[in-house]
């Protein structure tokens, strides 16, 4: 069942105040689809700036796209505004980065927990919602002892770990997690990613997963965008993406991956990103296409029918 | 630092940069407790060390106490001495500091955003730090800024002097610190977390940027970083730290072929680009104890899977050794 589906989605951010004038608008998102199916996880990567994050919020409605169109559990929303959209919004909740920012310190963790559910479940009594909140902590590795402490009295797992039963206390369907392991330690971030698939073979809950970080995805995901200059330049299968790439982008992205034994320093295969910056017509990969070529100057970015952006992809898959 | 050559002890040889039994003091609601305990690390000419460790472990606070920085923030030396070609950093003047600083050890931080000030060009902050540490004419000291810029890969050298900080990206920036680091030739640089902020792609090409020059002008290079990656990519030595001590230190390629000490085994298993597709990652039970909380003994000892009774008393940090191989463990190869 498809329980989150975008399609053709723009966003386009003026420059604004002291430099409307002379400022040139940035295209952060362009015609941009995808659909997510319960109990999967779909990946977006890219780099800072790529339009991944403005994407999770375009499809969470905290933006409004400029065209296109969202679709929560197969109802268009893109149109719904003030109660309407707030009464729908337990369906799609989200998961920051940064569990230090992400929390109020003035508020003891049950607080902050039980917030979503005065919204959303206004009936509820103090202490049905103390028990909500207690058992959302249980389902995210956290006993109740901690429920009256502050957010500084915890260390950065564990917060990470409260901001997951935040989202979770109202029962989305989908989950929104933008970088939600990359402010964390190694062996935190094992742990924090071992919860989540154990959340979603609990609950087949759907995972929309912003990172940079492609190890990640690959223990993650089922299947990956990858996004360049506001667009989705390559989709595809985990296994596919991570096998046999298609996209000049996606495999310089791989190659950059950090090795994993000295003995792999000094490959000679390794596809390097040559150059800076984006083209604002053709392809937007080209100054930093290694395999550039005629006909990229023209080339208009649409998906072919394997789910790759370019004239002169590296492999034909299956 | 026996590992170095053969089981030949190296002391105060001309060339180095040498951390011994160096004990840093914090102050934890107004009691000083030891945030680093009785490090020895040993820095030489033309080779990388890395120093790796989880966010808490110490590897920062060493870092920046080679240059004596984090001492106004409460950082004390509790005991220990850092020695450059055998003069003791602690007996120098701040004068002499002055030309320790950038002349000698150079620093590359995290942040790029951060690092430079926002209402200079890059042209007066690099010639700033040129002029401060070589007797050079602003005419001089702009061209040697040029040729700096260019060596780190900006082809436009002429163009980014006149630019400020924001006109730049991630990478440029990074770029411009390592140039600023490189300004006074130094003998050896400290890079705390070089390319964290940085993207991947960007990231590869700074590495390989660093160890470019890194060869090029014989550097001492210290990497201080969370990422096994970056020292497979990197480095020449390891050194493990774990709350507050070296757990294990030992070339590169034993250090990843035999890691010895539990914690340094559970580190490197836990990396999602090492996992098995569908299982899920190996973990480190408990939580690392804060300085002013260790144990008495190894200080690993409540989340290790061989700690034994006798793990409750102090652990020597070379009690296992073999060539180019430390390990601050009692229990090494044994099975839990």
């Amino acid at each position: 069942m498809s329980v989150l589906r975008v399609e053709q989605l723009n966003k386009t951010f003026a420059a604004g105040g002291m430099f409307k004038a002379i400022g040139k608008a940035k295209r952060a998102v362009i015609d941009t689809s995808f659909d997510l199916q319960a109990g999967e996880t779909l990946a977006i990567v890219g780099e800072s700036g790529s339009g991944k994050s403005t994407t999770a919020r375009l499809a969470m409605q905290l933006l409004t796209p400029d065209s296109g169109q969202i679709y929560w559990a197969g109802e268009n929303v893109t149109r719904l505004r003030g109660a309407e959209l707030r009464k729908r919004r337990s369906h799609i909740q989200m998961v920051f980065q940064d569990p230090y920012a992400s929390l109020n310190p003035r508020m003891k963790i049950w607080q902050s927990v039980a917030e979503g559910l005065r919204v959303h479940r206004p009936e509820m009594t103090n202490s049905q919602r103390r028990d909500k909140v207690a058992e959302t902590l249980a389902l995210c590795g956290l006993d109740d002892s901690g429920m009256d402490r502050y957010p500084h009295q915890f260390s950065g797992g564990q917060r990470q770990r409260i901001g997951i039963a935040r989202a979770l206390i109202v029962e989305p369907k989908v989950l929104v997690l933008d970088e939600p392991v990359s402010a964390l330690d190694v062996s935190v971030q094992a742990q924090i990613l071992n919860l989540l698939k154990e959340i979603q073979l609990n609950t087949n809950l759907a995972y929309l997963f912003i990172s940079h970080d492609l190890s990640v995805v690959r223990h993650i995901a089922d299947r990956v965008s990858v996004m360049f200059a506001g667009q989705v330049v390559e989709q595809g299968k985990v296994a596919d993406i991570f096998g046999h790439c298609a996209h000049p982008y996606t495999r310089a992205l791989l190659d950059a991956r950090p090795i994993r034994h000295p003995d792999e320093r000094n490959r000679d295969d390794v596809v390097m990103v040559i150059g800076e910056g984006m083209s604002d017509t053709g392809c937007a990969y080209q100054p930093r296409c290694a395999f550039k070529r005629d006909g990229c100057a023209d080339f208009d970015g649409t998906l072919n029918a394997q789910g790759c952006a370019c004239l002169y992809p590296l492999s034909v898959r299956s | 630092m026996k590992w170095l050559e053969s089981g030949e002890v190296i002391r105060h040889t001309a060339a180095m940069l040498e951390l011994s039994d160096l004990s840093l003091s914090v102050s934890i609601q107004g009691k000083r407790v030891d945030a680093v305990s009785a490090v020895s690390l040993c820095l030489q000419p033309g080779r990388v060390l890395g120093l790796v460790g989880e966010s808490g472990c110490g590897k920062s606070l060493t870092a920046q106490a080679i240059l004596r920085l984090g001492e106004h923030q409460g950082v004390e030396k509790s005991s220990g001495d850092i020695r450059l070609d055998g003069k003791s950093l602690f007996a120098m003047s701040n004068e002499q500091l002055r030309t320790v600083r950038g002349g000698h050890i150079a620093m590359i931080f995290q942040e790029p955003m951060t690092a430079l000030n926002p209402v200079f060009s890059i042209g007066s902050q690099i010639i700033e730090v040129i002029r401060l540490h070589l007797d050079l004419t602003k005419q001089q000291a702009r061209q040697r800024a040029i040729d700096l810029l260019q060596d780190v890969g900006m082809q436009d050298a002429e163009q980014v002097l006149k630019q400020y900080p924001d006109a730049l990206s991630g990478g440029m920036r990074q770029r411009v610190l390592i140039a600023m680091a490189m300004a006074a030739d130094p003998d050896y640089i400290i890079a705390d977390e070089p390319t964290t902020a940085l993207d991947v792609s960007v990231q590869k090409r700074i590495i390989a940027l660093l160890l470019d020059l890194q060869k090029k002008r014989n550097l001492g290079l210290l990497l201080v970083t969370h990422d096994f990656g970056l020292v497979a990519e990197m480095c020449d030595d390891v050194a493990v730290m774990y709350a507050g001590q070296i757990v294990e230190s030992g070339s590169v390629s034993e250090i990843f072929d035999h890691p010895a000490h539990p914690y340094t085994r559970a580190l490197m298993g836990c990396r999602p680009e090492v996992s098995l597709p569908g299982k899920p990652l190996p973990v480190i039970s408990g939580q690392v104890p804060p300085p002013g909380r260790w144990p008495s003994g190894c200080h690993f000892a409540k989340r290790c899977p061989l700690a034994k009774d006798d793990c409750s008393h102090p652990v020597a940090a070379d009690v296992w050794s073999r060539a180019n191989h430390v390990t601050r463990c009692l229990h090494v190869g044994e099975n839990s």
